[in-house]
């Protein structure tokens, strides 16, 4: 292929595509490149703590705070923490889907419902879930089921709004296509609308996971102890409390890992149903 | 329906789909060597009579047929052509079962349509009629199994009809991964599985290029001429009405009525002067009251 076969080619046209580098940041793989900044940034916090030697009342090197890391998991106090968390977070994520369902059901089929979602999600939305935990806590008392008040309110709202609008966007031909194929109305709504709607409901469901996990932590900061043990936010307030800052630091560690869990979780979801469907287009990572 | 499907596959098998499907005037004359006793003195399929249509707009009820009656027998494939807003895809909707009409009757078989069925499969304009969280097997298959085949039974017919669409190599994609024109081969394969009494097609090829709405014209002639199923074809456009139909029914403007059935059956090859008279005629329907037809314009 040379020139002699293409002889009218411009000459922007006809200069060579640059070629690949072979060795590079971007040709190594992603988990090396993201594991190499992440030791770069501990490297950082080391150098600094190692050069300026901080108060260690205010602040904890890299190694305390793996170290307390470690025997918190090991001893079992972040351990039954975290537990604690998810588990109050579960139900209450779990309460909230419940009643968003239900509040969908009757959206989408009478228009009561319908405009009565509008005005509480365009009210109650905004709202930041530990806003209403004095509430919470004057009319359920100081135990769990104040927290799943506070959990299932900032939950609700961004899954029942996101299902009415999955429901509400289902494209009119596809729903044509499963009356005309014979399908019963129970079945177009298992078979049809509800994978139709998917890529919104699990939006919807990253929305109220993220609410709900910023929620309990602050809302067992500021409220402590739920029943015999405390939450990751209990952890964290008591350890300051007696001044172990490495606990603080190995407390927010664990927030985060756990935040990186999930995330990574919800991503291979949609991996394997809305992207792989060709329903969501995801940014490829370089 | 074992030895349907294996009818089909060893059909298959002896000419390549493509070369089948490659010149219109042979697959024409094919058919037009039908015994005329497949198409006259059975009962009609379809039977549409005196048939009224409209829809509610915030002035009032809006007519958009006023009165339309034809009947398609067995095997007959029929055109519906009108202008733009004659009401001729809310006519297949109706048929479909869709709407209801505000008067007349709609019979499949004998049978009045109250509701949408599988009896009238329909193939729609749009390209995301497909399931698109289920392969192409399993769009074509599901329908199946939802009418009481069984899994097995389901998969092996989809994979027939998918073949006889020229398709069997997607048959495990997902719909995103295919062109507009496969997407059409897909729904059509889906329709035609589903053995419908009479087969719907609402502007199929609408939303494809000259060339693909061309080839694909020439596929389903080949394929109809195999599983000979009844077909009617809603079209805006002369040469598809021609190229396709055994009879045209022509419509006027909205309110509209029927202005005239006419049998294309013998006009052979879009090159014929029969062809270009039928167009010329066909044009001349179409056209508003007191508008100028320009007889040699090209328009597909």
């Amino acid at each position: 292929m040379q020139s002699s076969s293409s002889p009218a080619l411009p000459a922007s046209l006809s200069q060579p595509v640059r070629r690949p580098r072979v060795v590079g940041w971007g040709r190594l793989p992603a988990w090396l490149r993201f594991s190499l900044l992440l030791a770069g940034l501990i490297g950082i916090w080391q150098a600094y703590v190692t050069i300026k030697s901080p108060d260690q009342l205010l602040f904890a090197s890299p190694r305390d705070v793996g170290e307390a890391f470690v025997n918190g998991w090991r001893d079992g106090a972040l351990a039954s923490a975290t537990w604690t968390t998810v588990k109050v977070l579960a139900v209450g994520i779990g309460i909230g889907a419940g009643i968003a369902v239900v509040l969908t059901v009757f959206a989408t089929l009478t228009k009561l419902g319908d405009d009565l979602l509008t005005l509480l999600t365009s009210i109650l939305n905004p709202l930041p879930g530990v806003a209403v935990l004095p509430l919470a806590l004057l009319w359920f008392g100081l135990n769990t089921n104040a927290l799943l008040f506070v959990i299932a309110n900032a939950t609700i709202w961004p899954i029942a709004i996101n299902i009415t609008t999955g429901f509400r966007t289902v494209n009119p031909t596809i729903v044509s296509v499963g009356r005309n194929i014979g399908l019963s109305t129970r079945r177009l709504v298992t078979d049809v609308l509800v994978p139709a709607a998917l890529p919104h409901t699990i939006s919807g469901l990253k929305t109220a996971w993220a609410f709900g996990w910023r929620t309990i932590i602050a809302a067992e900061l500021v409220f402590g102890l739920s029943g015999a043990d405390g939450g990751l936010g209990f952890f964290i307030n008591n350890a300051k409390l007696y001044l172990q800052i490495p606990q603080v630091f190995a407390g927010l560690v664990t927030i985060a890992a756990l935040g990186v869990v999930f995330e990574t979780l919800f991503g291979v979801i949609e991996r394997r149903t809305v992207v792989r469907w060709g329903m969501k287009t995801v940014p490829t990572t370089k | 329906m074992v030895y349907a499907y294996l009818c089909y596959k060893s059909a298959f098998s002896e000419e390549g789909w493509s070369r089948m499907s490659s010149t219109l005037s042979r697959l024409r004359q094919r058919r037009d060597a039908l015994p005329d006793a497949t198409l006259a003195g059975t009962d009609a399929v379809l039977s549409v009579s005196n048939v009224q249509l409209g829809y509610w707009t915030p002035e009032g009820f809006s007519l958009a047929v006023e009165d339309v009656s034809f009947e398609v027998r067995p095997r007959e494939r029929i055109i519906v052509i009108g202008p733009s807003g004659c009401g001729k895809s809310t006519l297949l909707k109706a048929i479909a079962g869709f709407i209801a009409p505000a008067g007349g009757s709609i019979d499949v078989a004998g049978r009045r349509t109250l509701s949408p069925g599988p009896d009238r499969a329909v193939v729609f304009q749009e390209f995301d009629q497909l399931f698109p969280w289920r392969t192409v097997l399993d769009n074509v298959a599901y329908p199946l199994r939802v009418n009481r085949r069984s899994r097995s039974e389901a998969a092996s017919a989809a994979r027939g009809f998918l073949e006889l669409a020229g398709l069997a190599h997607a048959a495990d994609r997902y719909p995103h991964q295919l062109s507009g024109g496969m997407k059409q081969r897909v729904a059509i394969a889906r329709a035609l599985a589903l053995e419908p009494a009479i087969l719907l097609m609402d502007e199929p090829f609408g939303s494809l290029d000259a060339l693909t709405r061309a080839r694909l014209q020439g596929e389903l002639n080949g394929i109809l001429d195999r599983t000979h199923t009844t077909l009617l074809f809603v079209t805006h456009s002369i040469d598809e009405a021609l190229v396709l139909g055994d009879r045209v029914v022509v419509l006027g403007n909205a309110p509209s009525t029927v202005q005239e059935l006419v049998d294309v059956r013998e006009v052979g090859a879009p090159d014929s002067p029969a062809y270009a008279d039928m167009r010329r005629r066909l044009r001349r329907l179409l056209a508003h009251e007191g508008e100028e037809v320009d007889e040699d314009a090209v328009f597909v």
